[in-house]
């Protein structure tokens, strides 16, 4: 066994660090992309809009059923050959397109789960006041259910995080594609890919600390 | 002007409300009183459409919806035209008291959003909880949580308030000051149409009671007539039930 070249870390850290704001630009893009769609799925799956309802269930089956590796193959690789207006497309857009479609599958799921779980009183009470659908769910319903989601919301963004380093297989320099191609001068292959899989630890746990946060805000209207 | 003809609703076969008759002038105190499901709050919650009923034509001041082809857009007007009270108060979780009152004004009837806060400390003020403007409902007692939820219907305007035995989920520390509030909005000849067990409140408020069960309108009348002079047996052996 030979000891760790720890100079070579060092080094290699601002160089990977320079690639966490793609990281952090991806991952927040498909967050931000699979929430609205994760709630608008949710929305539907609980109103369960005829036909509609069907393509649903659909979609969230396959997406949820297939690994997002082969679905960022399928984008990046295989729409453009049967929809070559695609072939514009670039290895963050495919990335982010994937992540966004895939965690909107799981999102949905958890979303749909905590409006159910908002009291019956919340809905008549929205009703008995004359509001549209569309008014009881985006002040009501939604804030109550966000509540209840937003623990198991956080770890998908976690996930999501770690997830964009699979944008690498699609051609994308981010930190695990700068740290391969480090490596590949080097041959510290193992000095690399731990200096990168300390900095995602090191993220994840600064957001676990904003979660923290989020979930205080979120309490605040049920603490006594 | 409220007047509701052959309202019908039934759960898979059994019939909840039997073609009900209705009308009720403005500034009238009409008090529902009768045994536990004979479809007291049905008729309360078919009137704003909570509990969809199959028949009937129910018209609230301008409104006039038949239930037999109610469209989304007649509901909601329906609902713009009454307030209700929930027997578990059914304040908005995630807004404080004053928050509660302002949102019918501001997302429903589209109210500045100042003039619905001015209504709303007014009506707070009115309950009696101008200091807990701020207070979430999970930090308010039932009774102060049940005073503003009568305040969000107060504040509303609405030509026909709706109380669904306001009384019925309070300690009964908290009962009187909820029925006082009542009385206040009653003194202002607000029309209301109240379900309640509380049969001292009712020969107090009431200008007239009904008698319900099995899903019809047994009798109906002045309190002096329901409490003093019953004629019909089922209400003479209700009333004896529930007088002791």
């Amino acid at each position: 066994m030979r000891a760790l070249d720890l100079d070579y870390m060092l080094g290699l850290v601002p160089v990977i660090l320079g690639y966490v704001p793609l990281t952090l630009f991806m991952a927040g893009a498909g967050m931000v992309l699979a929430l609205i769609l994760g709630a608008l799925l949710a929305v539907e799956r609980v109103a369960k809009v005829p036909v509609l309802d069907w393509f649903v269930v659909l979609f969230i089956s396959f997406f949820r059923g297939t690994p997002l590796l082969v679905q960022l193959f399928l984008f990046y690789f295989g729409l453009p050959q049967i929809l070559p207006s695609l072939t514009q497309i670039d290895g963050v857009t495919a990335a982010i397109m994937g992540l966004t479609l895939h965690f909107s599958a799981y999102m949905a799921e958890s979303i749909r789960a905590a409006i159910v779980g908002v009291d019956r009183s919340q809905w008549e009470a929205a009703q008995s006041i004359g509001m549209t659908q569309g008014q009881m769910m985006w002040r009501i319903i939604l804030p109550q259910a966000a509540r209840v989601a937003a623990p198991t919301l956080v770890n998908y963004f976690i996930d999501m995080i770690k997830g964009t380093s699979l944008a690498f297989t699609l051609g994308v320099t981010e930190m695990m594609g700068a740290a391969q191609k480090e490596a590949a001068g080097s041959f510290l292959y193992f000095e690399a890919f731990l200096v990168v899989a300390i900095i995602y630890w090191v993220i994840v746990e600064i957001l676990s600390q904003g979660q923290k946060r989020l979930e205080t805000h979120l309490n605040k209207a049920f603490v006594r | 002007m409220i007047r509701v003809r052959g309202l019908t609703k039934h759960f898979g076969a059994a019939p909840v409300l039997d073609g009900i008759d209705l009308d009720i002038a403005d500034g009238e105190r009409v008090v529902i009183i009768g045994p536990s499901g004979t479809g007291k709050s049905t008729l309360l919650r078919c009137l704003n459409f909570l509990d969809v009923p199959q028949a009937g034509v129910i018209t609230i001041g301008d409104v006039t919806v038949d239930a037999a082809k109610a469209r989304k857009a007649d509901i909601l007007a329906l609902r713009r035209c009454t307030g209700m009270v929930f027997q578990n108060y059914g304040l908005f979780a995630n807004k404080t008291a004053k928050e509660n009152i302002m949102e019918a004004l501001t997302t429903v009837q589209k109210r500045p959003r100042a003039e619905a806060e001015q209504r709303a400390l007014a009506v707070l003020a009115e309950t009696g909880l101008a200091d807990k403007a701020d207070s979430y409902p999970s930090a308010l007692s039932g009774g102060q949580q049940q005073r503003v939820g009568i305040g969000r219907a107060m504040a509303l305007g609405a030509e026909l308030l709706l109380f669904d035995e306001p009384t019925s989920a309070l300690d009964p520390e908290w009962v009187g000051e909820v029925l006082d509030l009542m009385r206040a909005v009653a003194e202002r000849r607000q029309t209301m149409l109240i379900v309640t067990h509380e049969m001292q409140f009712a020969r107090e408020i009431a200008d007239r009671v009904l008698f319900m069960e099995g899903g019809k309108i047994v009798e109906s009348g002045p309190p002096s007539q329901i409490f003093g002079a019953p004629q019909d047996a089922r209400l003479r052996k209700f009333l004896q039930r529930v007088e002791g």
